[in-house]
C-alpha cells in the first residue's frame, strides 16, 4: 500500500496551521506555527517529534477536537469544524469506559449516532471478531490487558467505519512484544482491506515505530511546533528492524531529528534566560557520557546506537544529549556524539570535584541557574522566592512548563550546591553563603 | 471495612484565598436570607393551619411515625438529586455559571439550617394557606439544605476532573451533552455521589428530628413523625417514650443502611474509575440476592434497556456540526455574555442597596455588636469542643486503626453513632443537669458535639488503619517509641483524615448550637448564653429581623472560620500530609 496516488485530491488538507494558547493577560504561547500539509488517499502517515513539540495538538487540530488560532483544515473538500463524521481515534491511555463492557464500549459511537439495537450488535461483534477480542465481550476493561485494552480501542474506532484512522501515541504505554504483536495485526488489516480505512494518520515519538509502519513520515520541530522535514519511507512490508535498509532509514530520522539540533547547536551556546531547559536527569546523564568514555566506543557514538544500548526512547534520550550539548560536556554532529574535553574531565572526576565542574558549567553556560544565584549572592540575607522565578518563566513559558523548568534546574543547582531550596516555604537560598 | 475519608461537607479545593466572585456570593447569599426574612416579617399573621393530626404516644404509633419521618427524607433526597445534576452540571460546563455558582453553594454550606426553618415555614405557609402541607414543605426544605450543597459540590468536583482523554473520546463519537452526561459525567461520579448521599442523610437525621416540631411565633407546629414524637414526650417529661423513640430510630436507621445503601454502594463498584481489579469488593446480602433471582434479573434487563432508550432518546441526540451552527453559536454567545452581566450588575447593585438600607436604618449597631459578643461565645465552645474531642478520640482511634481485628467491629459503630440523630438523646442529659442543678453554659455545651464527635473517630480510626505497615516497622526497628514515635510518625500519617473529621465535627456543632444552647424537660427550661441560643428565641417568638442578624452573623463566622483556619488545614494535609 506504499505507493499513495497522489493526483487524486487529499483526504486531509492543512493548510498554515498556527496555534497559540492565551497565558496571562496579553501574552500568548505560540505552539504551532505555519504547519501545511496533505494526507492522501491510501497513505500511512506518521508525525514524529519530541514530547512538548505539539504533534498532538496538531492531531486534535485535525480530528477537529480543538480549533485552530489561524489557518484551515479540510477533509475532504469541507472546513473542519469540529469532530468530523468519517474519523476515528485511538488513544494513548486507551480512553476506555470503566464502567461499560467490552461490548457496550465497542457500540458507544454507534449508540451516538443513533443505530437500532439489532445493528449495533451485530455490527459491534463483527468489528470486535476482526480485531481478535472474541470472547471478551462480557469482559470490563479492569479485567484486560493493556494490549487487550488497546484492542478495544481499535475496536471501537473501527466499528464506526471511519475514512480515516487517527491515532495518538497509540503503542506508547504498552510493553514492547504487546506493542509489536497490535502493530502487526493492524498493518495485516490495513492490507487485507478488512476494514474501510482509506488512510491512518499517527503520532509518535519512536522513530522505529514510525519507519516500521508509515509511508511517510513528518518529522516535527520544537519550539514553537513546526514541520522540520519529511521523508518518504518505500520500504516494502512486512519491515523488519534487522533489515540493513531499516537500519539505515532509522540512521536517517535520527540525523534529520538532531541537525534541527545540532543547527541550534549555536543556539545552544548562548540560550536566553528562558530557554526552555531539558528534563534530563544528572544521574542519568553522567551514566551516558562514562558510557562514552569507556574504551570501546573511545568517546563516540552512533545516537541509535545509544538509544540501543541504554534502552532508552528518544523522549528520554534527547533530553540527556541536549543538556550535555548546552553544558558543553558533547556535541552532536550527523546522528553522532562526541564527548569534549570538559566532558572527559567530569567523567574521570571524583564526586566533589564532578561537582565543582558541574557547578562550573551550569554558572557559565544556563543563564537562569546564573541569573538565580546572582540574586542570591546580592541578596542582603541571600534568600529568595521560588515564584518570583516562576513569575519571570511565565513571560517565556506555560505555568505548567515553567514550573518544570524551575524544578528542573533547581535539581541541577543543588547537585551543583549553587543553592539549597526549601520545599515547603518555597525559599530558595545560597548553599555556601559568603 | 470501609476506610474512606468522609465527611457530609465537601471541602472546595478550588482555591484558597477569597476572590471577588467569593464577596459576590456572600452578598447575593446574606441578601436572599434578608429578603426571605423581610418578607416572613410581612406575612406573619397569625397562621391559618389546616387540621393539624394529634400526635400520641402510643408506642403502635410509632412505626407510621417512622415511616413518614423516612418519606420526608426520601423525599427531600430527591430533590437534592435533582439539584445536583441541574446545577452542579451547569457550573461545571459553563465557566460563567461556575464563577457564581460553586462559591454561592460554598456559602450556602455555612448558613446554619435549622436557623432557616422558621422562615420557611412562613414562607410554605403563604404558599400553601390552610394546609398542613406548608410545614411539610418547610421540613422537607430544611432537609434538603442539609444535603443538596454537599452533593451538589462533590458532583461538581468529579465532574470536572473527568479524565481529558474521556472527554476527547465523546466528542470524537459524536456523544451528544445528554448522552455524555448519562454515559460519562454520571457514572465517573457515582462513587462519590452515592458516599456524599449516604453522609448527607446521616446528617439529615438529625435535622429531619428538628425540623418536624418547630414552634414560630409562639405557635407549636407538630408534624407526624419521629421528632413529633419525641419532642411531645420532652413536652409531658415520658422518659418512657424517649426510650422508645431511640429505639424505633434505631431499626429505621439499621434498615435504611442493610436495604438501601449497603446495596447501592455493592452496585456502585462497578463504576470505580481505576482500570484495575481490586481484590476486597463491597458485599450486600441484598444485591447477591438480586443477583441470583431469575425474576428480578430479567426485570434488570428490562430495565437496562429502559435506562438505554431514554439515554438514546433520539430528540437529543447530537447532530452534524454546520458552518452556519458555528456562526449561530458565536452571535449567542455574545448576546449571553451581555445579558449575563447585565443581569449581574442589577441584581448586586439591588442587593447591596436593600442591604444596606436594611442594615443601616432596621438595625441599631448595638444589636449588631451584641450579636457579635454572642458568636463569639458559641466560638469560643466550638472551639474548646473540638480539642476536648480530638484529646478523646483521637488516641482511642489510634488504637482502633492499628488493630484490624479490633476496627473491623468498631468501625461500623461509630459511622452508625455518626448517623444517630443526637438531639434523641438530650433530654436524658437535661433529666440530669435538672437533676444535679448543673451550670447550664457548661453543661449544655457537649450537646452540641455529641453527633458528630464520631466523624472524627471513624475518620481517625481510618486513616490509622491505613499507615503503611512497612513505616511501623521502620519505626520498630529504629526504636522511635513513645511521644517520638507519635510526633514523626501516627500523628503526621493520621493528620489528612483527623483535618476532614475535625471539619465535619466543626461544621455540625455550629449547625446543632441552634438546638442545643435551649432545651426544655416538661416545664422547665434551660437556657445558655451564645448564638444558637439567640437564633431559637427569636424564632420561638417570630422575630423576624433578629433572625435574619442572628443566621447572617452565625453564617458570617462559620464562613470567617473556615477559610482562616480550616481551609488552609486542609490544604496543607492534601499538599504535605498525603500518604501515596
Amino acid at each position: 500500500m506504499s505507493t499513495s496516488t497522489t493526483n487524486s485530491s487529499p483526504i486531509i488538507e492543512v493548510i498554515n496551521v498556527q496555534k497559540s494558547f492565551k497565558k496571562g493577560d496579553k501574552q500568548e504561547l505560540l505552539v504551532l506555527q505555519d504547519v501545511n500539509f496533505r494526507m492522501n488517499e491510501g497513505e500511512i502517515v506518521a508525525i514524529l517529534g519530541k514530547s512538548g513539540s505539539g504533534k498532538s495538538t496538531l492531531l486534535r487540530i485535525i480530528a477537529g477536537l480543538v480549533q485552530p488560532s489561524a489557518g484551515n483544515v479540510f477533509y475532504r473538500g469541507a472546513s473542519v469544524y469540529g469532530p468530523v463524521r468519517g474519523t476515528a481515534m485511538v488513544f494513548q491511555n486507551f480512553a476506555l469506559l470503566p464502567w461499560l463492557t467490552v461490548l457496550q464500549n465497542v457500540e458507544l459511537g454507534l449508540e451516538a449516532l443513533g443505530i437500532d439495537r439489532e445493528e449495533r450488535r451485530e455490527r459491534a461483534l463483527k468489528a470486535i471478531d476482526t480485531i481478535g477480542l472474541d470472547g471478551f465481550e462480557s469482559a470490563f476493561p479492569k479485567e484486560l490487558s493493556g494490549g487487550m485494552r488497546q484492542r478495544v480501542g481499535f475496536a471501537r474506532a473501527i466499528v464506526v467505519n471511519p475514512d480515516v484512522l487517527l491515532m495518538d501515541e497509540p503503542f506508547s504505554a504498552l510493553d514492547v512484544l504487546t506493542a509489536d504483536n497490535l502493530k502487526s495485526d493492524l498493518l495485516d488489516l490495513w492490507q487485507n482491506k478488512k476494514t474501510g480505512i482509506h488512510g491512518i494518520l499517527f503520532v509518535t515519538h519512536n522513530i522505529e515505530e514510525a519507519v516500521l509502519l508509515a509511508d511517510r513520515i513528518i518529522i516535527f520541530n520544537s519550539n514553537p511546533g513546526s514541520i522540520r522535514a519529511e521523508l518518504k519511507v518505500t520500504l516494502p512490508h512486512p519491515r523488519s528492524d534487522l533489515d540493513p535498509r531499516f537500519r539505515n532509514q532509522v540512521d536517517r530520522v535520527y540525523t534529520l531529528m538532531t541537525t534541527a539540533a545540532s543547527g541550534a547547536t549555536e543556539d545552544l551556546a548562548r540560550i536566553d534566560i528562558g530557554y526552555r531547559l531539558p528534563e534530563a536527569n544528572i544521574a542519568e546523564v553522567t551514566g551516558l557520557l562514562e558510557t562514552l568514555n569507556t574504551p570501546e566506543h573511545n568517546g563516540t557514538m552512533d545516537l541509535p546506537e545509544v538509544a540501543d544500548t541504554l534502552m532508552l526512547d528518544i523522549d528520554e534520550l534527547f533530553p540527556l544529549t541536549e543538556l550535555l550539548e548546552i553544558l558543553h560536556f558533547a556535541t552532536i554532529s550527523k546522528g553522532d556524539i562526541t564527548i569534549t574535553q570538559t566532558g572527559k574531565e567530569f567523567v574521570e572526576a571524583d564526586i566533589l570535584e564532578r561537582k565543582k565542574i558541574f557547578s562550573a558549567q551550569l554558572k557559565k553556560y544556563v543563564p537562569l541557574a546564573r541569573y538565580i544565584y546572582d540574586q542570591l549572592v546580592h541578596h542582603p540575607r541571600h534568600r529568595a522566592l521560588e515564584e518570583n522565578f516562576l513569575s519571570l518563566l511565565e513571560d517565556y513559558l506555560t505555568e505548567k512548563e515553567a514550573d518544570r523548568v524551575l524544578q528542573t534546574v533547581i535539581e541541577w543547582g543543588r547537585y551543583a550546591e549553587l543553592f539549597a531550596y526549601d520545599y515547603n516555604a518555597g525559599v530558595l537560598s545560597l548553599e555556601n553563603p559568603r | 471495612m470501609i476506610s474512606l475519608r468522609n465527611t457530609f461537607m465537601t471541602v472546595y479545593k478550588g482555591r484558597l484565598y477569597p476572590n471577588y466572585w467569593d464577596i459576590v456570593a456572600l452578598l447575593l447569599a446574606l441578601t436572599v436570607i434578608t429578603l426571605l426574612a423581610w418578607n416572613a416579617k410581612q406575612m406573619a399573621v397569625p397562621y391559618q393551619l389546616g387540621q393539624m393530626i394529634p400526635i400520641s404516644l402510643e408506642p403502635s404509633h410509632l412505626p407510621g411515625y417512622a415511616l413518614r419521618t423516612v418519606l420526608r427524607m426520601l423525599i427531600a433526597m430527591v430533590f437534592s438529586l435533582l439539584f445536583t445534576f441541574i446545577f452542579a452540571t451547569w457550573a461545571a460546563k459553563s465557566r460563567r455559571a461556575g464563577r457564581i455558582i460553586i462559591p454561592l453553594i460554598d456559602i450556602m454550606q455555612s448558613v446554619p439550617i435549622l436557623g432557616f426553618l422558621s422562615i420557611a415555614v412562613v414562607g410554605f405557609i403563604a404558599l400553601f394557606p390552610s394546609s398542613m402541607l406548608g410545614p411539610e414543605c418547610a421540613a422537607i426544605f430544611v432537609i434538603f439544605t442539609s444535603q443538596a450543597w454537599n452533593m451538589a459540590l462533590g458532583f461538581y468536583q468529579t465532574v470536572r476532573s473527568v479524565p481529558s482523554e474521556l472527554k476527547e473520546a465523546a466528542d470524537m463519537f459524536h456523544l451528544s451533552a445528554w448522552q455524555r452526561f448519562w454515559r460519562i459525567d454520571v457514572p465517573f461520579s457515582m462513587q462519590g455521589l452515592l458516599w456524599n448521599m449516604m453522609m448527607s442523610m446521616s446528617a439529615g437525621w438529625f435535622f429531619v428530628v428538628a425540623s418536624e416540631a418547630v414552634s414560630v411565633s409562639n405557635q407549636e407546629i407538630l408534624l407526624p413523625g419521629i421528632g413529633s414524637y419525641i419532642a411531645l414526650a420532652i413536652e409531658t417529661a415520658n422518659v418512657k417514650a424517649i426510650w422508645y423513640a431511640i429505639l424505633a430510630m434505631l431499626i429505621v436507621i439499621i434498615i435504611y443502611d442493610q436495604l438501601l445503601f449497603r446495596p447501592l454502594i455493592a452496585w456502585a463498584d462497578k463504576f470505580k474509575a481505576e482500570q484495575v481489579a481490586q481484590e476486597e469488593e463491597p458485599h450486600s446480602w441484598v444485591v447477591d440476592m438480586l443477583h441470583r433471582t431469575r425474576l428480578l434479573r430479567y426485570f434488570g434487563l428490562k430495565l437496562t434497556r429502559l435506562f438505554d432508550s431514554f439515554v438514546n432518546i433520539s430528540i437529543l441526540r447530537s447532530k452534524p456540526v454546520t458552518y452556519s451552527y458555528i456562526v449561530r453559536k458565536q452571535r449567542n454567545e455574545v448576546v449571553i455574555a451581555y445579558a449575563w452581566n447585565i443581569i449581574l450588575a442589577v441584581v448586586l447593585i439591588s442587593a447591596l442597596v436593600f442591604l444596606g438600607d436594611f442594615i443601616f436604618r432596621m438595625i441599631p449597631l448595638s444589636a449588631i455588636l451584641q450579636v457579635f459578643e454572642l458568636g463569639m461565645i458559641t466560638a469560643f465552645r466550638v472551639f474548646v469542643l473540638i480539642v476536648l474531642v480530638s484529646l478523646i478520640w483521637v488516641p482511642v482511634g489510634v488504637w482502633v486503626g492499628l488493630r484490624p481485628r479490633v476496627a473491623e467491629y468498631v468501625q461500623p459503630i461509630a459511622q452508625f453513632l455518626a448517623a444517630f440523630p443526637a438531639n434523641l438523646f438530650y433530654p436524658l442529659f437535661v433529666i440530669g443537669i435538672i437533676r444535679f442543678h448543673l451550670n447550664v453554659n457548661i453543661w449544655l455545651t457537649p450537646l452540641m458535639i455529641l453527633g458528630t464527635q464520631w466523624y472524627v473517630l471513624f475518620n481517625v480510626i481510618a486513616g490509622a488503619s491505613v499507615l503503611p505497615k512497612d513505616l511501623l516497622q521502620v519505626a520498630d526497628n529504629l526504636g522511635v517509641n513513645y511521644w517520638l514515635r507519635w510526633r514523626r510518625l501516627i500523628l503526621p500519617g493520621i493528620f489528612p483524615y483527623y483535618i476532614t473529621g475535625a471539619i465535619t465535627a466543626v461544621g455540625g456543632a455550629w449547625n446543632a448550637s441552634i438546638v442545643a444552647e435551649v432545651v426544655s424537660w416538661g416545664d422547665k427550661k434551660l437556657v445558655a448564653t451564645g448564638l444558637g441560643a439567640y437564633i431559637s428565641q427569636y424564632t420561638a417568638a417570630g422575630d423576624f429581623l433578629h433572625i435574619a442578624l442572628g443566621i447572617g452573623m452565625m453564617c458570617l463566622l462559620v464562613l470567617v472560620f473556615n477559610r482562616l483556619v480550616w481551609r488552609p488545614l486542609y490544604v496543607l494535609a492534601e499538599t504535605r500530609y498525603q500518604l501515596v
